[in-house]
């Protein structure tokens, strides 16, 4: 599989406009607030680089500032990020995901999944009765999913030419 | 160097297990360990939230990443407002007479209603220095911009872009002029972060306005606002308003907060239920809020400034609205001057324009009637035409006869006056001994021609 590279300041750069977008855009659209444009961003470069390990550090970086914009305590989008974009690295080693039909599947299971450890990890280890909705769930994991395709498809015009 | 007789593959380093097994599974490795630092990171956060050492390291991360993100927001925030601001003031400027006619009489409306509230305001007060009770008057506000939210519904915090710098504190109350929004979670120089009232770890002290019901108003994880564990009540109906009850020592008591909705079962809290409410705020569309930052006992000066000149204002509008009272006249019906320490002449009901056997001074007294005689010839009072008053304010023209000319119109006027029919007397009725001189002179005029006769209906 090739492995794309990308200029620093992409890698920058991208992720803090993501974060910016991400609690600006709600004040003026609040139905905005369902997408999770950190954890597209994750996802993206994590398939993109194909280094599990990068992925991984990516998200935590990602993650821990998402942490830093809630109240809740430092490391619940940490985790979720972290595995998020170890895996998306490790699938992006054994099959091609430059396809939109595949992208939208990856996507699409990559929120669900997000969503599943989020209702976890605050159930679980925090102790804050987070209700799961199904519904709202599937919904939230398909329109990032179709978000998904059409922000993957302007990114990989910032892949550099080898 | 090498020895002699030794080969190459004697002098290469053998991996041991550990290498080999590191390098093997060296990526999943690092995956477990920072998923397991940040396990520790949450358990030590949620063991000591916001104290000592660790809580001061997470101050410190929240921090830097709010204070680099705030400009940003900040400065985007202007620039919109920028645009906005040019396009309202000196574009979009249709109907807006209308508008400020429209905001000119709501206003006086208010200061009407507000006026007639005072009343009430000063009774409550003056009770509440009988009881002991003391309420807290929000004294002190400092207006904010929202810059930016938490980009999560997981989280429903706010940020706005005042701080540490402007006076805020952590746990000062936030309000729109509509109701409650939230309070001040984490403050930094420039920037504050506001927990808003529909988040799940919110809670806030409410009672129900017309059931007296108090509460614990929280958030749910669908951004819903409601009271929880509320034993069932079938007064509760939907439309109460809900008011801050003031005991969670962080708002002040009497804002309102928003509208019962609908009651419903909660599954996991049997018995009680949940009642959701509606906030009185749209929290998802705020542009910008007030965050209190003093409270006071007494009534601040401002408003009951307000209060006086609502009522001052009140009082100009009533008198415009309503037929003026014309002043006391200064000169009698006889022309002399009048005394104004003098008493007031007596007052009479005015003339009747139909005037019947019930009409005052249509009968003459009890005590010049005769009994056994024949009834007097009965004479109405003059009707007096009602003189036309213009009123100088309204320009309205009243018709009401004065007092003093019915006074002064004659008890009696012959010819006129359409004379009753009589009870008819029987002859044989014998005189009573308790007679009043008058009567008996009366008795001794003859009677009316027409008296003797039957009554004619």
């Amino acid at each position: 599989m090739e492995e794309h590279r990308f200029h620093p300041l992409v890698l920058i750069l991208v992720p803090l406009i993501a974060l910016f977008l991400q609690v600006y855009l709600p004040l003026r659209f609040p139905s905005i607030a369902i997408l999770n444009l950190p954890v597209l961003i994750v996802i993206y470069f994590s398939v993109s680089r194909r280094s599990p390990i990068g992925g991984t550090l990516l998200g935590l970086v990602i993650g821990i500032i998402q942490d830093a914009m809630t109240h809740l305590p430092l490391g619940i989008n940490g985790i979720i990020d972290c595995i998020l974009g170890y895996l998306a690295a490790s699938i992006g080693l054994r099959i091609d995901v430059d396809n939109p039909g595949t992208r939208l599947i990856m996507n699409f299971t990559f929120i669900l999944l997000a969503s599943s450890l989020h209702v976890l990890i605050l159930r679980r280890l925090i102790g804050i009765h987070e209700q799961w909705y199904g519904l709202h769930d599937l919904i939230r994991a398909l329109v990032n999913g179709l978000v998904g395709v059409v922000l993957f498809a302007l990114l990989d015009r910032l892949r550099q030419r080898e | 160097m090498n020895r002699p007789g030794c080969g190459v593959s004697s002098s290469q380093p053998v991996p041991s297990l550990m290498e080999s097994f590191l390098s093997r599974y060296r990526n999943p490795l690092v995956l477990l360990a920072i998923v397991l630092a940040q396990l520790l990171g949450l358990a030590v956060q949620v063991r000591r939230p916001n104290t000592g050492k660790d809580g001061q390291q997470t101050r410190l991360v929240r921090y830097w990443v709010v204070t680099a993100f705030a400009p940003f927001e900040r400065a985007f925030l202007s620039v919109g407002h920028g645009v906005s601001n040019t396009w309202n003031n000196y574009v979009d400027l249709r109907h807006v007479r209308q508008q400020n006619q429209q905001l000119q009489s709501e206003l006086n409306r208010m200061r009407l209603e507000q006026s007639s509230l005072a009343v009430d305001a000063r009774e409550g007060l003056r009770l509440q220095k009988l009881f002991g009770f003391q309420q807290q008057y929000i004294a002190k506000t400092v207006a904010t911009h929202i810059i930016g939210t938490s980009g999560t519904d997981l989280s429903r915090v706010l940020v706005i872009d005042k701080g540490s710098k402007d006076g805020l504190k952590t746990d000062m109350p936030v309000i729109t002029p509509d109701g409650v929004v939230g309070k001040v979670r984490d403050v930094f120089p420039h920037s504050a972060q506001v927990l808003e009232i529909n988040d799940e770890t919110s809670g806030l002290g409410i009672v129900l306005t017309q059931t007296r019901l108090r509460g614990i108003l929280r958030g749910n994880a669908a951004g819903q606002t409601e009271i929880v564990d509320v034993l069932p009540d079938e007064r509760i109906q939907s439309g109460e308003h809900v008011l801050t009850s003031g005991g969670d020592n962080v708002y002040p008591s009497g804002l309102p907060v928003g509208t019962v909705e609908r009651v419903v079962n909660d599954p996991e809290r049997n018995p009680y239920v949940a009642v959701v409410v509606r906030p009185a705020v749209n929290l998802s569309r705020l542009d910008e809020v007030l965050v209190i930052t003093q409270t006071q006992n007494t009534m601040p000066a401002t408003m009951q400034q307000d209060i006086a000149t609502s009522e001052q204002k009140a009082a100009d509008i009533l008198a415009q609205r309503l037929p003026s009272v014309p002043p006391p006249p200064t000169v009698g019906r006889d022309g002399k001057p009048i005394n104004a320490n003098s008493p007031p002449p007596p007052v009479r009901p005015p003339a009747s324009l139909h005037p019947d056997q019930f009409t005052p001074d249509a009968i003459p007294p009890a005590t010049t009637l005769t009994p056994g005689a024949a009834y007097p010839n009965q004479v109405f009072p003059t009707q007096t035409p009602p003189v036309a008053t213009v009123h100088a304010n309204t320009g309205v023209q009243t018709g009401s006869a004065p007092v003093q000319s019915n006074l002064a119109a004659p008890r009696s006027k012959p010819a006129t006056a359409q004379p009753k029919p009589t009870r008819q007397l029987k002859p044989t009725e014998p005189p009573t001994s308790a007679q009043h001189p008058k009567a008996t002179q009366h008795s001794q005029t003859p009677p009316h021609p027409k008296t003797a006769q039957e009554p004619q209906n």
